[in-house]
């Protein structure tokens, strides 16, 4: 057996050698097909990739508790607008929940920021402690905020690279300078590493830091003091954050006093959430692509069934001859499904070297993240041989049972 | 001893739409181990129907046809193909060589379906080249082949096998007769040097002039059949 199969696959070979416009023709249903596979999941696993290490960039297992709405004279001030977040709400969280490694909270104001004769406006964040860590912030240079700062609400601001590119000549050192934040002056003690884009194209770096006291004091100000404009909290292990954000909702509800049949006064949202709705998007088109796929398959599939009965048909005299000789039904069959399965295997490795070239050419031309993987290359490679052995089924028995008398005599 | 084919009362019945045709209408036959013997008769006479089921590519609506003791008439299709490799070669009158493969490997195909290791395929297949006069032909593909040279690979694939029986359909109908003599004589040759049975199946009185035995099938049966000696046959000569 070994020696037959290795005859007939180099004979296959070789046949296909022979008619190779004919066979390049017959297989590019396959080509296509596989080629719109390995694309489609090399996008698809870029695109996913993408949006996890944006998701990445707030921090990790970040767990963010925003306010609710509020709702003055018939005006419903949407989410976030409301001031029953508070300080004391965050103290209380980090004592009750021990499975919260930190938690940190801030409010934001979009101001003008001044240095020299230049300004930009940026979101300007008072932050308490532990923020900066909750969301994986790192120093480019110069040193955090001290325990001293926060208490004095001194004036020192940490800046993000944008804010750097904007309001600095190139080359020159922000740290030790003194930028004005609503005409009061902070001296920037340090820069941040830039994160990029968030996971909803914002420039987390177009950003200054500055005390939470500091800026509920002297800069942004509130109407109600200790309210803040976000709570954050991070786990140890993202497994644990379902169970966290519940313990949370508890005990904010019980501090805030809700009977059972209210709803929630805040709103609590994770990475996971977050990440979720950004990869939903890319499944709706990674389900067209697979359509596409199935059906080039399909067509590509029933090319070479075509192809293999004209085959069977122009060669059935040497199939009446092979039987003469002693070739029995599961040589015939065999033969003609190793033809089949070879055409298809031919235009499976075209179809990845395809595939894997237009991955590659969308990420030069169109920009698009894409990543090729070994099992989508292995999973092409075995579906274009099944699609060859089933779309090669029916010929091959055909051929199988040819009359010897009646395949011989065939001109 | 006992022969090598015995046909008894062998029917062929072939419907085509409303119409029966009897290709074979009650043939008795014995042939024994080392004859040299040709059947003629004119086409639609039914000497090809009967060299089909001598050659077990086909079987009798009706009678027994033993082969080497074995009551072929009772085997399923594979179990054909397996006599078929094992005992009988063939030889066609169009030479039937596959194309585009080489001579070589075209006289393997026997024992490829026997499942013989590659290299003895190899071995075999070169040596029953040699044998028929075509050693250093192996790489050749049929069609940089003569006719003379294509039937001689067409031979060598049939005796690779070491078959009991050589069955040669027309062995000259498509040959000048300088190859049709060549040919005639390496079957002749095989037959007295090595005992192999040789039947050759021919409408022509010089090409069965070369056999010993002369089978005639008309409508269907046998209606002569005659031993011929050397001296008559070489007189026609």
């Amino acid at each position: 057996m070994g020696a037959f199969l290795f005859l007939t696959i180099t004979t296959a070979f070789r046949i296909l050698g022979r008619n190779r416009m004919r066979a390049g023709l017959t297989v590019l249903g396959i080509v296509i097909g596989v080629a719109a596979v390995i694309a489609m999941v090399s996008i698809g696993q870029g695109a996913k990739a993408a949006v996890r290490s944006a998701v990445a960039t707030m921090g990790t297992n970040v767990i963010i508790i925003l306010p609710g709405a509020t709702t003055t004279g018939g005006v419903r001030g949407g989410q976030g607008s409301a001031l029953n977040l508070m300080v004391a709400d965050a103290q209380d969280l980090k004592k009750k929940i021990p499975l919260l490694v930190d938690t940190g909270w801030g409010k934001r104001d979009v101001m003008q920021v001044v240095y020299g004769n230049r300004n930009w406006n940026a979101p300007v964040n008072g932050i308490s402690p532990g923020y900066l860590t909750i969301r994986d912030w790192s120093y480019a240079s110069g040193v955090p905020f001290t325990q001293t700062d926060m208490d004095m609400a001194a004036r020192v601001a940490l800046v993000g690279q944008t804010v750097v590119d904007n309001l600095f000549e190139p080359g020159e050192e922000p740290v030790g300078a003194t930028i004005r934040l609503k005409n009061v002056p902070f001296t920037v003690i340090g820069v941040l590493a830039p994160k990029g884009q968030s996971s909803q194209g914002s420039d987390q770096d177009d950003v200054v830091f500055i005390p939470f006291t500091t800026a509920e004091r002297k800069v942004v100000g509130t109407q109600f003091l200790g309210s803040v404009g976000a709570l954050f909290a991070s786990t140890e292990r993202t497994e644990d954050l379902p169970q966290a954000v519940e313990a949370i909702r508890e005990v904010l509800r019980s501090r805030h006093r809700l009977q059972l049949e209210k709803a929630d006064d805040f709103t609590i949202r994770t990475q996971i959430d977050i990440a979720k709705v950004q990869e939903g998007t890319g499944q709706t088109l990674t389900v067209m692509l697979f359509a596409i796929a199935s059906i080039s398959l399909l067509v590509g599939g029933i090319g070479i069934m075509n192809i293999l009965l004209v085959s069977v048909t122009e060669r059935t005299k040497e199939i009446g001859v092979r039987m003469a000789v002693g070739a029995k039904r599961k040589h015939i069959l065999l033969q003609f499904l190793i033809e089949a399965m070879s055409l298809s295997l031919f235009g499976g490795l075209l179809g990845i070297v395809l595939g894997v070239f237009s991955a590659r050419a969308t990420t030069v031309i169109a920009g698009w993240p894409t990543i090729i993987s070994l099992e989508s290359i292995v999973a092409a490679f075995v579906f274009s041989l099944v699609v060859g052995l089933f779309f090669g089924l029916y010929p091959a028995n055909k051929a199988s049972r040819l009359n010897p008398i009646d395949a011989l005599r065939y001109e | 001893m006992d022969s090598l084919i015995e046909c008894r009362d062998i029917w062929k019945v072939y419907r085509l739409g409303d119409v029966q045709v009897q290709a074979l209408r009650g043939v008795s036959l014995d042939i024994q181990r080392g004859e040299f013997m040709s059947i003629m008769g004119a086409s639609g006479s039914g000497k090809s129907t009967l060299m089909n089921i001598i050659g077990c590519l086909d079987s009798p609506t009706s009678g027994t046809y033993r082969l080497n003791g074995l009551d072929v008439g009772s085997l399923g299709s594979d179990a054909l193909a397996e006599v078929r490799n094992r005992q009988i070669g063939f030889i066609f009158q169009n030479f039937n060589l596959i194309p585009r493969t080489s001579a070589l490997e075209n006289v393997q195909l026997p024992l490829f379906y026997r499942g013989l290791p590659l290299r003895e395929q190899r071995a075999r297949a070169a040596e029953a080249l040699a044998r028929i006069g075509l050693d250093g032909r192996g790489h050749h593909y049929p069609a940089q082949l003569s006719g003379g040279q294509q039937q001689r690979v067409a031979i060598a694939r049939a005796l690779v096998s070491t078959p009991s029986l050589l069955l040669a359909d027309e062995p000259t109908g498509n040959l000048d007769t300088e190859s049709s003599r060549e040919i005639m004589t390496v079957l002749k040759g095989l037959n007295r040097d090595e005992g192999i049975t040789v039947i050759v199946v021919t409408h022509e009185a010089d090409i069965a002039a070369y056999t010993s035995r002369e089978i005639i099938v008309k409508d269907g049966q046998v209606v002569a059949d005659r031993a011929r000696t050397r001296e008559t046959s070489d007189v026609r000569r």
